[in-house]
């Protein structure tokens, strides 16, 4: 396998295309679905990633690196010069594990659990005084969010009481919940917490882009068969309609005209160490939460010394993600955990926060608890049958529940550069400048008490909890870009154009104003499908 | 429980070998051992006497009541080998190491030792205890390219994991029913 993706480096043509329609920076799923909807109507569309354009045939071999104690290296290649990162705040920011370069980006190794974010998300400072109101709400984004949920065909039920209004069934079935989940059903009911299915975005049954799941179960990091949605199913779309997608060819910098009006070209490097330009009549940036305000941050110009698009002084701020709260333990029974790796129930029923006394949360069942017999074996200190006891010992009756916790957007929280280090390319590096406030740890010890309420009730016997101290970020890199109406307070406009360039579009969480607790990129997706209609009425 | 050529298959796609929509028959290749070969040993590295020693480590390390170990270990290794040249190399050469270690203690390879010979062999190298490291020491050597190398393929496979009760492992395509069957289904 070359690191570099199939073809090398070598043999690709990476000059730039004469003057296109559209350029994107960025193949995630708000890069290429963007892409997707331009190209698909007509729009001439070149796509520039930083990363390199991956072989499926070696899915496998990265999945083994996944499965095997003692292969070092990252399932997706992330680390190294070239992410070198610094993390200056409060709590350490593990950013190599939480995201991927490449065409089809963090989706290639996401877990693909997709919801609509609830109406009080978008009025969370009206409604209860936490926050920031975001510039539109649910009812302008319903629409996008069921065209969001056909694009990635979701897998989904309509049996989740806390759920927004919508208008259809998902576009396929749910998958049905685990013998775990059975486990679980009556402890729920006992102290009062409903459940509901879980919306995926992976084949429930085969589609014309994809089989159906075919249960290897490592979804996350890495799904052998495709049946898990990522963004080169986008990216193949966009490129059928032809767009050019290169790889490996970062962004160094977008440069404005004289008036500091409009973007004019982005500079991206080539593996020789060339330079080039594309020039473009609109831009979308797209490189998700960290990389797009960096990317603003790179350009500064005599126009905006402060960074591109950064009149607000807001590039970078308001940085959140979604904490992880969780529990496990032990049952005397045999709990059939790690057959697949995805989640069949959870419970939205704590998510509105009743008053400004705690944010958002949301409850996993999880169907992957404990080791699996392999984890056992390959770092055990034993042969043979006595090897064998202690895997029947590891596997088998574990339990455990995740929650996500929403945190508020602060301005300290930021992405900034440190110009004290450079990656490869001799560009400062991100300094992700993270901490956690109390009413964050507050929601964080509630979830936990629910958890515990449950298991208890369960009759398990618990051996961990994640709780305010040794919580760790979902790899949800939202806000750093927020969008709104006055100038002054915000980055981008509703229509996701950047308010100081007016062909400068910006996609992907970077825009969201709060975060709520529910993964991101089905609210993504909604969003780069609203943002491409934007950019393509003004073609 | 006996293992299957199916099992052995199934965790060759585990392992990263092998075309995922059903694989052809891999076999290992009946080579010369590289320590009888002379000279270009980087070439065919894993022959008969590697894998006849990959099959003893195996019946050392597997539980007592799995049977089918040697065919299950040919099948797998042949595949293994082929698909990659420093891996291979990897094998070979932790099988020296361990015959080093025998023939210091015994007088004979690792594969002629009896068979409880052979655990205790790799106990005295600290095979147990240490972590794998394809580049590491020795016995983390071993560890790695003989030791856990069989360990994966046996605890990846469907049969090898329904030891434990699991019959759909991570890395193995068993379908999404099992994981909504209890126990006793
Ligand atoms: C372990 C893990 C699990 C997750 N699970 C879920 C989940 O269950 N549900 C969910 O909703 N979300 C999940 N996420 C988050 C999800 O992956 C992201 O929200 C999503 O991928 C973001 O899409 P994006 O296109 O904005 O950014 P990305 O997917 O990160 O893509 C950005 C792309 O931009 C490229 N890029 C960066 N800088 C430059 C540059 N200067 N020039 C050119 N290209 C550049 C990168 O190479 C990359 O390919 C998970 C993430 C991780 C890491
Ligand atoms: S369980 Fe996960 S990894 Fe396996 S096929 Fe289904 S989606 Fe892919």
């Amino acid at each position: 396998m070359s690191a570099g993706g199939a073809d090398g480096g070598e043999a690709v043509d990476r000059t730039p295309s004469e003057r296109v329609d559209v350029c994107v920076v960025g193949a995630g799923p708000a890069g290429a679905i963007v892409a997707a909807e331009l190209s698909a109507a007509g729009h001439d569309v070149v796509v520039l990633d930083a990363g390199p354009r991956f072989d499926p045939e070696d899915r496998p071999e990265r999945m083994e690196r996944h499965l095997r104690p003692g292969v070092d290296r990252a399932v997706w290649d992330t680390g190294g010069e070239r992410d070198t990162f610094s993390a200056s705040g409060d709590r350490h920011y593990p950013l190599d594990a939480a995201r991927v370069k490449g065409i089809g980006g963090s989706t290639l190794h996401w877990q693909a659990m997709v919801m609509r974010l609830h109406e009080q998300d978008f009025r969370l400072d009206s409604s209860v005084g936490l926050g920031d109101d975001w510039p539109i709400d649910y009812a302008d984004l319903r629409p996008y969010y069921a065209r969001a949920e056909a694009e990635l065909s979701v897998a989904g039920a309509s049996d989740n009481p806390f759920a927004p209004p919508r208008e259809r069934p998902h576009p396929l079935p749910a998958f049905p919940p685990s013998y775990s989940d059975s486990l679980f059903a009556e402890a729920c009911e006992a102290v009062g917490l409903a459940t509901h299915s879980v919306p995926n975005a992976r084949n429930s049954e085969p589609t014309d882009e994809a089989g159906a799941c075919v249960g290897y179960g490592t979804c996350k990091p890495v799904c052998p068969s495709g049946a898990k949605y990522d963004a080169t199913r986008h990216v193949a779309a966009a490129e059928a309609d032809g767009a050019r997608v290169l790889d490996r060819v970062p962004v160094q910098r977008l440069v404005h005209d004289a008036d500091g009006d409009r973007v004019t070209h982005a500079v991206y490097a080539t593996p020789d160490g060339e330079e080039h330009r594309q020039e473009a009549r609109e831009f979308v940036v797209a490189a998700g939460g960290v990389e797009t305000p960096r990317l603003l941050l790179l350009s500064r110009s005599e126009s905006y010394p402060d960074g591109l698009a950064n009149s607000s002084g807001l590039v970078g701020r308001y940085f959140m993600d979604h904490l992880f709260a969780g529990m496990g333990g032990t049952l005397e029974e045999p709990t059939r955990q790690k057959h697949v790796g995805f989640n069949t129930t959870e419970s939205h029923q704590f998510y509105d926060r009743p008053d400004d006394s705690r944010t958002a949360f949301k409850l996993e069942l999880l169907n992957y608890a404990g080791p699996a017999p392999a984890d056992v074996a390959l770092s055990a200190d034993s042969f043979g049958d006595e090897l064998l006891a202690e895997v029947r010992e590891g596997y088998g009756t574990h339990v455990a529940m995740g929650a996500l916790v929403e945190q508020l957007p602060r301005r300290e929280n930021r992405i900034r550069l440190d110009p004290s280090r450079t990656d490869d390319r001799g560009n400062p590096v991100p300094d992700v400048v993270w901490s956690l406030d109390g009413t964050t740890r507050r929601t964080i010890e509630r979830a936990n008490e629910v958890q515990r309420a449950v298991l208890e009730e369960l009759g398990a016997d618990i051996g961990w909890t994640v709780g305010p101290e040794n919580t760790g970020p979902a790899y949800h890199h939202m806000g750093t870009t927020r969008m709104g109406t006055d100038p002054a307070e915000s980055v981008v406009t509703p229509q996701l154009r950047t308010h100081d360039l007016d062909n400068l579009t910006l996609s992907g969480s970077s825009v969201f104003v709060t975060g709520g607790a529910m993964n991101p990129t089905l609210t993504i997706a909604a969003l780069s499908l609203k943002a491409a209609e934007h950019v393509d009425e003004r073609l | 429980m006996r293992l299957s050529r199916r099992d052995a298959l199934a965790a060759l796609v585990a392992g990263g070998v092998g075309s995922l929509a059903g694989c052809g028959a891999p076999t290992a290749r009946s080579s010369p051992s590289s320590r009888e070969a002379a000279g270009d040993a980087a070439e065919t590295p894993v022959g008969d006497h590697e894998l006849a020693t990959l099959v003893a480590v195996a019946e050392a390390v597997y539980p007592s009541e799995v049977e089918g170990v040697g065919e299950f270990v040919r099948t797998y290794t042949g595949s293994r080998v082929e698909g990659a040249g420093s891996y291979a190399r990897g094998v070979a050469e932790a099988v020296g190491t361990l015959d080093d270690y025998a023939a210091e203690f015994h007088d004979i390879e690792y594969a002629s030792l009896p068979a409880s010979t052979r655990r205790e062999t790799l106990e005295y190298m600290s095979v147990d205890d240490v972590a794998p490291d394809p580049d590491g020491t020795e016995a983390q050597r071993v560890r790695h390219y003989l030791v856990n190398e069989l360990l994966y393929a046996l605890y990846t496979s469907p049969t090898g994991a329904s030891l434990a009760g699991l019959e759909n492992p991570p890395g193995h395509p068993g379908g999404t029913r099992s994981y909504r069957e209890g126990p006793d289904a």
